[in-house]
């Protein structure tokens, strides 16, 4: 059972204060979302829990397990088992998908399987996510489509195995089946891992799908609400504007 | 024209490999390079005349009886030494090139010696090599017995049957590939067609140099209709003999044939001179193909000038793949003439400028001499802490070349801000109806590209080389599985002095 704390976090970007004072508690297994209107620091504060150098985080911890991870390097936060899926991934047109991919599954397992047999697993788990294997041979996210961008992401957290997961808008721009996908690597992760989430989102039907224990809405930086699944039913009925009002 | 089948055993012999620890003796014949440069440097700016330039030139040890001494000591014909003898006089009266940077002049050169005789003295003396050396050897996992031979001290991998296949093949298809010096006598008709033809001592000053003192290096014909598969890896087949200071190489691939001939190799290579004037010739006759790939990766000291030209013929194809990751300066220009119809030439170049100081010049002439052909030119710059790039290049189209294309893509990757790139791009087109296209692009380390890279759980270290390595991307597929895995890690190696005090 492992515990992500983030305590009374600030984060400043070009000199202005965008996230002012959260504070979030997500365990082992537990599916939390993140809902609010654009503009309200949702994928700020994902990028800052994660380590980007252009968001400072100027008070606040961030605790894994007890231990104070708030300034670790981002490769370290990772390795100690934070992940992200981008809402919108950076294009790396020199590196293959492939390579990328190959070098995250020998990060988790070892590199003790050959090659081959490395590449075939990938190939195999790529298809299950509908990854073909032209789009593994690709640059990464070299000319891709918002979907298969986002079922990337997702491929990823399948083989990273974290304890937490940050999703920022893994439903963006996806179809119905592959939301169903989608929701079923999340799902299948958190059995096999009791992996915990927190889900960036402003659609109910993905929550409903991974059955979404609490839902927290953020506006202007600061969280103004928390509760359980009715909060999201209330947004979806309300929209922002009503529950903000409320 | 004669060819015959060549054992190995008679290459080894021509070699004089010493394996019985024989030492073989040779004259050394001093040359001051330093003088040379300065000279040349002071010309630059009109601060020395000609006969002052001839007289301390004649004082670094470079005159008639130096040429003589050696041709002599080489047995040469008459045409050979008349041949460097012009090249001499055509080093004397020609301007010192205006790309010569003024930064040579503070470099502190040692003298330039030249070994009369083309055997080379070889100790069994590890401790021969720097310690850094080794130890680089060590990370880059380089097995002893390779590890000697790329510290000079023997002139071929002991384990020969690694290249057995190699040569067998080239053996059955009567392939000739042997010493310059064997061939001028072997094969005076077809030697004297090309050899500093292609690429003449009336050039510039340094092919002019070369003409003077070249010695070793190796002569390839390949014979109508055959093509080479495997390409063939000339560092170690033929050994240290192919990389002495002044080197020629030239390589003949007759109609219908094929060769992928690659010189040096990616790991670093301790070299105990400091200045390098080779040249390389290419002759491609109609309908044939060659693949001429370089990996130099020498060390700090020296100052490399490599000359590179190739003709080809109607139809026919030139590839120039060029990987300049070691020395101090470095210039070079592969080049291609295109004097056939329907001929075509790539030159991709990699460039790696990684200290305070490091100088890399290169660039590309592509000269369309004849109708309908094609040229592809990309030119990648790596540069950081402190070190230089800069590309020069041309783009010829002569009138009645009609109907050619040329492209040039010319892009620097800054990993810091000390570092410098300069472009030089020239175009002369003389026919209406070319295609000539240019790129230019500047690149810095992306933050966000890293950022992804490490939020998968791999260091800056290691995601900086996987963007360096893509950024290469074109060059390291044109590489054999086996260079481009060496290379991947020398330039991991190379990056881990990112941001340290040069």
């Amino acid at each position: 059972m492992s515990t992500l704390k983030i305590e009374d976090l600030h984060v400043e970007v070009e000199g202005k204060e965008i996230i002012k004072g959260i504070s979030l508690e997500i365990k082992s297994g537990e599916v939390h979302a993140i809902m609010g209107p654009n503009g309200s620091g949702k994928t700020t504060l994902s990028l800052a829990i994660m380590g980007h150098p252009k968001y400072k985080i100027t008070k606040g911890r961030i605790l894994l397990d007890g231990e104070d991870i708030t300034n670790l390097e981002t490769d370290q936060k990772v390795k100690k088992g934070l992940f992200l899926a981008f809402q919108n991934p950076i294009e790396i047109s020199g590196v293959k998908l492939s390579t990328l991919l190959v070098a995250e599954y020998n990060r988790v397992y070892g590199s003790n399987e050959s090659v081959t047999q490395v590449f075939s697993k990938i190939t195999s788990l790529s298809k299950s996510v509908g990854i073909s294997d032209s789009l593994l041979n690709r640059g990464v996210f070299e000319g891709f489509s918002g979907g298969e961008k986002k079922r990337v992401e997702i491929l990823q957290l399948q083989i990273l195995k974290p304890k937490f997961a940050i999703l920022d808008e893994p439903d963006s721009g996806v179809d119905v089946d592959g939301l169903k996908t989608i929701s079923d690597v999340i799902k299948k992760v958190k059995e096999e891992n009791n992996t915990g989430y927190l889900i960036i989102t402003h659609y109910r039907r993905i929550l409903d799908y991974v059955n979404a224990d609490k839902i927290h809405v953020l506006y202007k930086g600061r969280i103004i609400a928390s509760g359980s699944m009715e909060l999201a039913k209330l947004i979806d009925e309300k929209g922002y504007e009503g529950v903000i009002k409320q | 024209m004669k060819y015959f089948t060549l054992t190995w055993k008679g290459l080894n012999a021509f070699f004089n490999r010493v394996k019985d620890g024989r030492k073989m003796t040779e004259e050394k014949v001093s040359v001051d390079i330093n003088e040379i440069l300065d000279a040349a440097i002071e010309a630059k700016y009109n601060r020395v005349d000609q006969i002052e330039f001839h007289r301390r030139v004649v004082e670094s040890g470079l005159s008639r009886s130096t040429i003589e001494a050696i041709s002599k000591a080489k047995k040469e014909p008459e045409w050979m030494l008349r041949l460097r003898l012009k090249s001499l006089e055509l080093f004397e009266k020609l301007p010192t090139p205006n790309w010569l940077p003024d930064v040579l002049s503070s470099l502190n050169v040692s003298n330039l010696e030249l070994y009369i005789k083309p055997d080379v003295e070889r100790t069994d003396n590890w401790e021969q090599i720097p310690k850094e050396i080794r130890e680089y050897y060590e990370k880059l996992g380089i097995p002893q017995s390779e590890q000697k031979v790329l510290g000079g001290l023997v002139a071929v991998l002991e384990s020969e049957p690694i290249y057995a296949n190699v040569k067998q093949e080239l053996q059955k298809k009567g392939v000739i590939m042997m010493p310059p010096e064997e061939a001028m006598v072997k094969y005076p008709d077809i030697f004297k067609q090309y050899f500093m033809k292609i690429f003449p001592a009336s050039d510039h000053k340094f092919a002019a140099l070369h003409g003077a003192l070249w010695s070793g290096g190796v002569f390839v014909y390949v014979p109508k209709g055959v093509k080479i598969t495997t390409p063939v890896e000339g560092f170690f087949v033929i050994g240290t003999e192919m990389e002495g200071q002044f080197e020629h190489t030239l390589v003949i691939a007759d109609e219908d044939s094929y060769i992928h001939f690659i010189e040096g190799c990616s790991a670093p290579q301790f070299k105990n001179f400091s200045f390098h004037d080779g040249m390389v010739e290419l002759f491609a006759n109609d309908n044939a193909h060659i693949k001429f790939t370089t990996i130099q990766n020498w060390s700090k000291n020296v100052i490399n000038f490599n000359n590179k030209r190739a003709w080809a013929n109607k139809n026919s194809v030139i590839e120039w793949v060029e990987g300049s990751l070691g020395s101090k300066y470095s210039f070079v220009y592969p080049s291609t003439i295109l004097r056939g119809e329907g001929a075509s030439s790539t030159s991709l170049v990699v460039t790696l400028a990684s200290a305070e100081g490091d100088w890399k010049d290169s660039g590309s002439k592509m000269i369309h001499a004849a109708p309908h052909t094609r040229s592809r030119v990309i030119n990648k710059n790596i540069g950081f802490n402190g070190g230089v790039n800069v590309y020069r290049g041309l783009v010829k189209v002569n009138k009645g070349a009609v109907g050619s294309k040329a492209f040039v893509k010319c892009d620097s990757l800054m990993l810091d801000e000390k570092t410098k790139a300069y472009t030089f791009p020239h175009n002369q087109v003389f026919e209406e109806d070319a295609d000539v296209a240019h790129e230019a692009h500047t690149f810095r380390m992306s933050e966000d590209q890293l950022f992804y890279l490490m939020s998968r759980g791999i260091s800056e270290k290691e995601a900086t080389s996987m963007l360096v390595l893509g950024f290469m991307d074109e060059i390291m597929r044109e590489l054999p599985f086996e260079y481009a895995a060496m290379l991947n890690k020398v330039i991991k190696l190379e990056l881990d002095k990112l941001g340290a005090v040069a």
